[in-house]
């Protein structure tokens, strides 16, 4: 197991810089996701701690020794591919114990470790066939075995469930998680699917364009977003955001009320000065509206669409042109152009500046 | 479906009916090659037109060995064509290699340099060369001047650069982290994957290499160094040409193309074809 430390890692391609100064601390055993859009560097993060990236400048530290010119195969990572990477003409016993008899580890302790990762992943029945023979799951075991048998003090996927369906992604999904419960080694985790990320992490690292907007645990990220893209990107359906507008100023608080529908207001207490006039989004999550007349405000809206999952409904509603999307627990037949009321708890509001930066 | 299957039927006829002549039309010369290689001289020019063999290979095969020795040319022929081929897959393999997997200063230059090669004709190439072989390294009638020279081949550079480059990059990376040196990266995942690449270059070499008549001719003048195609072109100037014998020396020079060929051709078809589809 190792600590893994960032200090104002840069990585340029020319003259376009793709990551910003990242600043980042990760303990030993604890499972890290780089989540983010496509773009925003997690990948490149990811392979700057690998190796397979130069870094442009600042340092990368794992077990407290600098690695910024230390070669991938001796940082003590392993790394899962999106593309599982197993080596075609090889079978899945030569695949894990390739690495190891060309660095010439001993024959006998390579058997060991090729066993222990086939028994841990119950792909004993599989190892004398080659990856084309195996399933889109399968293979993926393959991969996270390979990285098993060195033994490393870090585990680093990326994207390593994007190529599945989606049964088998929560499957493996499980299986991950379990898998870092029984090593508790460190483990790097990049992926675009905030459900994955709120699901497997200790601790959930939100990149944008380079920038690590915010680091915490899951919930954290959750219950106390630092900014509107933080709010937008985690949960599922994601945040609506309605405009807003400061009505009234007082001493230590203000008073907001929607653009749309300047009668839904919301006394806010806040550190931060805001003047009044001021253009603000509200922010409220499709699951914390509530039944009419038990919040602090109720808000009508013309339903558009209704998505029955079951055991809940999405219902896409229309609000003086902007779209919101409410969770309905208990609704099944809510048709199109019906109206629909609906309270909103001013405790479960977030408030951002125009900047898309929190209010607090 | 059943009219489905009958326009299927009715599409392969026709294929067959266009395919057919064009086939027996390319056949015939090398039919005729064959059977006039087992016909005496008097046979071949008489105004009767035989269609099928006689006898008479092994009395041609004599005349062909007793003017030029044909079987050292063809032992000549058959050592340069496969060390040719060998070195020349294997620098190919790793210029294409570098080409195709690693980033340095001037690499875009580089891979133009060698795509402008390709484009001049032989014929310019030539002189130079030999001057260069012959006159500053004074290697004239030497295997290594059959050998060496052609050894630097474009085409195949950039077809091995185009197969490595097709190979997801995550595999090479994947043995980087399990700290796997370089060249065993090339020699145990890349060379093997290339392997229909490598094979079907590999033919496109061997037949380069048989079939060069210029290079051969002009650097080699000892009649004990000719390659068979050179072997085959001096009986031209002979005052008493053996048209039999000639035909008997290039049955035996098609012999062995074919024979690599039928070996190699689902790697030839696998190789040229790498890419076109997912």
């Amino acid at each position: 197991m190792a600590k893994i430390k960032l200090e104002n890692v840069v990585k340029s391609f020319g003259a376009y810089q793709v990551v910003h100064g990242a600043n980042l601390e990760i303990d030993d055993g604890e499972f890290t996701v780089f989540v983010g859009p496509s773009g925003c560097g997690k990948s490149t993060l990811l392979r700057m701690i690998a190796g397979l990236e130069d870094i442009s400048a600042g340092t990368i530290s794992i077990g407290g020794k600098v690695v910024n010119n230390t070669e991938p195969s001796d940082r003590g990572i392993a790394m899962v591919f999106q593309s599982y990477a197993l080596y075609p003409h090889m079978t899945v016993r030569r695949n894990l114990s390739f690495g190891l008899e060309m660095n010439g580890n001993p024959k006998d302790d390579t058997a060991r470790r090729v066993a222990l990762a086939a028994n841990i992943l119950q792909i004993n029945e599989l190892m004398d066939r080659r990856p084309a023979q195996l399933s889109g799951g399968q293979r993926q075991r393959v991969a996270i075995g390979r990285a098993i048998v060195r033994e490393p003090q870090v585990f680093l996927f990326d994207e390593p469930l994007s190529n599945l369906d989606a049964e088998l992604r929560v499957q493996m999904r499980v299986e991950i998680s379990k898998l870092h419960k029984q090593l508790r080694t460190t483990m790097i985790y990049v992926t675009h699917d905030q459900t994955e990320a709120m699901t497997l992490a200790d601790k959930i690292v939100v990149l944008r364009a380079g920038h690590i907007e915010q680091v915490g645990a899951p919930l954290d990220l959750y219950d106390d977003p630092a900014n509107q893209f933080v709010a937008g990107f985690v949960g599922s359906p994601k945040m609506n955001f309605l405009k807003a507008e400061v009505v009234e100023k007082g001493p230590g608080g203000a008073v907001v009320a929607l653009s749309s529908d300047r009668t839904v207001r919301f006394a806010f207490s806040l550190s931060t000065e805001i003047n009044a006039g001021a253009s603000v989004t509200l922010g409220i999550r499709p699951e914390h509206f509530i039944l009419p007349g038990e919040g602090d405000a109720d808000l009508t809206v013309a339903v558009e669409v209704a998505e029955h999952l079951g055991n809940t409904s999405y219902v896409h509603a229309r609000l003086s042109g902007e779209t919101v999307v409410i969770e309905q627990p208990e609704s099944r037949h809510r048709g199109d152009g019906q109206h629909l009321t609906v309270g909103v708890p001013a405790r479960r509001v977030f408030l951002f500046d125009q900047k898309g930066n929190r209010l607090r | 479906m059943k009219s489905k299957s009958r326009s299927l039927l009715l599409q392969k006829i026709a294929l067959h009916a266009v395919l057919t002549p064009l086939a027996i039309l390319w056949l015939f010369p090398l039919w005729m090659m064959f059977v006039f290689s087992t016909m005496p001289d008097h046979g071949i020019f008489s105004p009767e037109i035989v269609l099928w063999p006689s006898a008479e290979f092994a009395a041609n095969f004599q005349n062909l060995q007793a003017d030029t020795n044909f079987v050292r040319a063809m032992f000549i022929s058959i050592i340069v064509a496969i060390v040719y081929t060998a070195l020349s897959v294997m620098l190919t393999s790793m210029a294409g290699w570098a080409l195709a997997r690693y980033r340095f200063a001037g690499r875009s230059i580089v891979v133009a340099i060698i795509l402008g090669t390709i484009t001049l004709p032989f014929a310019v190439v030539v002189i130079p060369q030999f001057i260069m072989v012959a006159r500053e390294f004074k290697l004239a009638n030497t295997w290594i001047a059959l050998i060496v020279p052609p050894l630097f081949n474009s085409l195949g550079v950039l077809f091995m650069r185009q197969a490595f480059s097709m190979m997801p990059g995550e595999l090479f990376d994947a043995a980087r982290v399990e700290g796997v040196r370089e060249w065993r990266i090339f020699l145990h995942i890349a060379l093997p994957l290339a392997r229909p690449t490598m094979a079907a270059l590999a033919i496109i070499l061997f037949l380069a290499s048989w079939n060069n008549y210029l290079w051969p001719l002009l650097i080699n003048s000892r009649p004990n160094m000719m390659t068979a195609p050179v072997a085959l072109g001096t009986l031209i100037g002979l005052t008493k040409v053996s048209w039999g014998g000639i035909m008997a020396g290039a049955v035996l020079l098609t012999a062995p193309v074919l024979v690599v060929f039928v070996f190699l051709q689902r790697h030839f078809i696998a190789g040229i074809s790498a890419g076109a589809v997912k």
